[in-house]
């Protein structure tokens, strides 16, 4: 691969990946954000195969199928079926009728910031990034370094959707954003940690995706509402 | 001692847990006591209302998915072997952790699997210590579950699920003990996140569930941010021509710690004392902590309190060592100083208006991280013995207190301090043993948190001013915190009660704790060289 077709596909790639966590803080639709999500799990995969590609590493490319697979098809498939199964008893239990509706589950009616706002905020989030992000650029610029600033706001933007976000799956999601910004974070700075390391990091990200879907179904089963402003029952 | 020998001493600790963990599951699965696996029913007119974006109108199909799990009812009282064989584990851990002491004479180290575990004085001290309080925990747990079995709420398959998920959870932090790899010991530290979230929601109540979402959210977020920092640590590394197999070494990274960038390491050290500080309790991201602490059942909060918050911090005196030769010490001294100053006074002041004992107990153990903290801030050899000291004493005593605060709210059915009096009437034994534990957390002799505080505070006033008036704010602020966990526990104790007649023989377990800690604080003993050594592995190099 040439230099200049791997520079232009990694800033595109990176483009992509960076473009997906701002329009899943523009959309409310649980659905399409989770749908976005998985899209930017390609980016991701995107990444790490130009990267593999460009160093001639076949580790690389592996890892970047597993990362595809996972992040593309594995984890938003976990969440749109407890989605589904959501607006499905919602629809079932109460005739549609109830004071939940089946849409407003699978909606993120009332975010704590509105979307003006919120986009707002991503392009301070990456201008931060960027300005967090000057001495890992400087110690060695390449053009996969140079794109370091867009894993870092990734995940500002998702730390920021796990924060204004209400729903129990956007919080799911805005973890997940969170740790997709740090992966491209290890791809980008030094093609990736070693397999071992990656592979339980993948484990446990998977793991505590299932804890979190159980546990949705839980506060749900409890609260009536996947609305985790509601949880209020312990303080000081 | 052969290589062969030296991979089983540190394999096992971690492995046997685990393998344990299985040999529970394997058993519950055998005996039919396994519920049916809780899917999630998936209406077909449901998947396409949502293939169109909106859900309006009933579906007829729709039926409310069952999420619980049916109850299997415990057969005819009989005798819980299974409840006592989770003692294996323990100790098999302070076996090999004995042995590894005996091994290293001199302060040195031994490794396995081409560096990926080692066992250095640190990593045998901590896995004495997590052993001695899986010991306790364990031992508690068969009263525990007996009380549950009696009240109605535990299952067959709940108490298996709850011997699995413990035996997994003592096997992932005994890997973060002894993995030299960073990258590991970060996967095993999230790894308890995972396995502890279905103990915290234990009870499936709204406040447990709440604890346990608020418990997976605030900690996974926030160790994920270690995980940053180790990445950009590893990439500094790379940059500083270290391979990528030991770019996340711990030995090779703390030889090769000048040569690397000092301004990435800084931003790398900051993530990770931010993320390994949300698991060990510490301020901003230590919101998790009562909520957990309180809902969990009381052996599991004996465990969380009593290790998994030293196990984090032990992750954090790690990368100490490599920031202090990377940066020099002021960087993390000030870092470290300042979050434990404000976890510290955040806890005194919660203390201060708190109505829930087993809250009382997390806040104090935010109150006694906060000094392990400190201590390490001042960082000289006496400070560090001191804090790793705290550690254990800590350990076994919050453990005692935590395990004794699961048998009162048994006995009484609330954790409001306001409700339980006349404790010391109504079961005396239980009484004296809860209020010794608050004594020796109070840091009175002769319990080992009195030697441990005294070293954390000379060693304070010795480093210099800046660091001397850090040591005298936090003293004060231990002060506020003594008084209201004594007037508290005062209020718990005395006034009249109906005395119950109680069977003391349960309670060993606690005895244990409170002696092996006040022998501690008596004669460390033996002990005493291995925590020089300790406290040596962690100096500058």
């Amino acid at each position: 691969m040439s230099e200049g077709l791997f520079t232009q596909l990694l800033d595109l790639a990176c483009g992509a990946f960076l473009l997906a966590a701002v329009v899943v803080l523009w959309r409310r639709e649980l659905a399409a954000i989770v749908r976005i999500f998985a899209l930017q799990g390609v980016a991701l995969a995107v990444i790490a195969l130009v990267l593999g590609l460009h160093e001639d590493r076949w580790g690389l490319i592996v890892v970047a199928v597993g990362i595809g697979a996972l992040r593309a098809g594995l984890l938003p498939y976990l969440i749109r079926r407890a989605l589904r199964a959501f607006v499905a008893e919602q629809n079932g239990g109460d005739g549609g009728l109830g004071r939940h509706g089946g849409s407003e589950e699978a909606r993120e009616t009332q975010p704590l910031v509105n979307v003006a706002a919120s986009l707002l905020t991503a392009a301070a989030l990456t201008l931060l990034a960027y300005a967090v992000a000057s001495p890992l650029v400087e110690l060695d610029p390449t053009p996969a370094t140079r794109a370091l600033p867009v894993g870092l706001a990734v995940v500002l933007i998702g730390f920021f959707v796990l924060v204004t976000r209400r729903r129990a799956l956007a919080q799911v999601v805005g973890f997940l954003l969170l740790d997709n910004g740090i992966t491209a974070t290890a791809f980008l700075a030094a093609s990736g940690v070693p397999l071992i390391v990656e592979l339980g990091v993948s484990f446990d990200v998977l793991l505590a995706v299932l804890v979190l879907q159980v546990l949705t179904l839980r506060v749900r089963e409890a609260f009536g509402t996947t609305d985790i402003d509601d949880l209020r029952e312990l303080h000081d | 001692m052969t290589p062969a020998t030296t991979a089983l001493l540190l394999t096992a600790p971690a492995a046997v847990p685990l393998v344990m963990s299985a040999a529970y599951g394997l058993t519950a699965f055998v005996r039919h006591e396994v519920p049916q696996p809780q899917l999630v029913e998936k209406p077909r007119l449901a998947k396409k209302a949502v293939a169109v974006g909106v859900a309006t109108g009933p579906s007829p199909t729709g039926k409310a998915a069952d999420a619980g799990e049916p109850l299997v009812e415990s057969p005819a009282p009989r005798r819980h072997t299974a409840d006592w064989a989770a003692l294996a584990s323990p100790a098999v851990i302070l076996t090999c952790a004995a042995l590894l002491a005996a091994d290293r004479v001199g302060g040195g180290s031994v490794s396995a699997y081409s560096g990926l575990l080692r066992a250095d004085a640190l990593t045998v001290w901590m896995l004495l210590v997590v052993g001695a309080v899986a010991l306790i925990a364990c031992a508690s747990a068969p009263a525990h579950l007996a009380g549950e079995r009696a009240a109605g709420s535990a299952t067959a398959w709940t108490v298996w699920r709850y011997h699995m998920l413990v035996q997994a959870f003592l096997g992932t932090m005994c890997l973060a003990v002894v993995s030299a790899n960073l990258g590991v010991l970060w996967v095993a530290i999230e790894a308890t996140t995972v396995v502890t979230a279905f103990l915290v929601g234990h009870r499936r109540t709204r406040t447990s569930v709440e604890a346990a979402w608020k418990y997976v959210v605030i900690c996974s977020a926030g160790i994920a941010l270690a995980f940053l920092g180790t990445v950009l640590l590893y990439y500094a590394a790379r940059q500083a021509g270290i391979a990528e197999a030991w770019a996340l070494d711990w030995p090779t990274l703390l030889a090769r710690a000048d040569r690397l960038d000092p301004a990435v390491t800084r931003l790398g050290i900051t993530l990770v004392v931010l993320g390994y500080g949300a698991k060990a309790g510490l301020v901003p991201l230590h919101a998790w902590l009562p909520d957990a602490h309180s809902q969990a059942p009381a052996p599991v909060s004996a465990l969380m309190s009593g290790v998994l918050l030293s196990v984090a911090f032990a992750a954090i005196l790690r990368y100490r060592v490599i920031a202090d030769a990377a940066l020099g010490p002021d960087f993390t001294r000030v870092l470290l100083a300042g979050i434990a100053l404000l976890t510290l006074a955040l806890a005194a002041g919660l203390l201060l208006a708190q109505r829930d004992y087993k809250r009382m107990l997390a806040y104090s153990s935010m109150e006694h991280m906060s000094l392990v903290a400190l201590a390490t801030a001042i960082g000289s050899p006496l400070a560090l013995a001191a804090a790793l000291l705290h550690i254990a004493g800590h350990g076994l005593a919050k453990a005692t207190a935590f395990c004794g605060s699961g048998q009162i709210l048994q006995l009484r059915g609330t954790s409001r301090i306001g409700r339980v009096r006349g404790l010391l009437t109504q079961s005396p034994w239980l009484g004296a043993l809860f209020g010794l534990a608050v004594v020796a957390l109070l840091g009175f002799p002769p319990f080992s948190l009195f030697a441990s505080e005294l070293g954390i505070a000379r060693a304070g006033f010795a480093a210099g001013a800046g660091l001397g008036w850090a040591t005298a704010t936090a003293l004060a602020l231990v002060l506020i915190a003594f008084a209201a966990l004594a007037t508290r526990t005062a209020r718990m104790l005395l006034g009249p009660g109906e005395p119950t007649g109680e069977n003391p023989s349960a309670l060993w377990p606690l005895t244990l704790g409170l002696v092996a800690c006040a022998a501690l604080g008596i004669a460390v003993g033996p002990l005493g060289d291995l925590l020089t050594q300790a406290a040596a592995v962690l100096e500058r190099p």
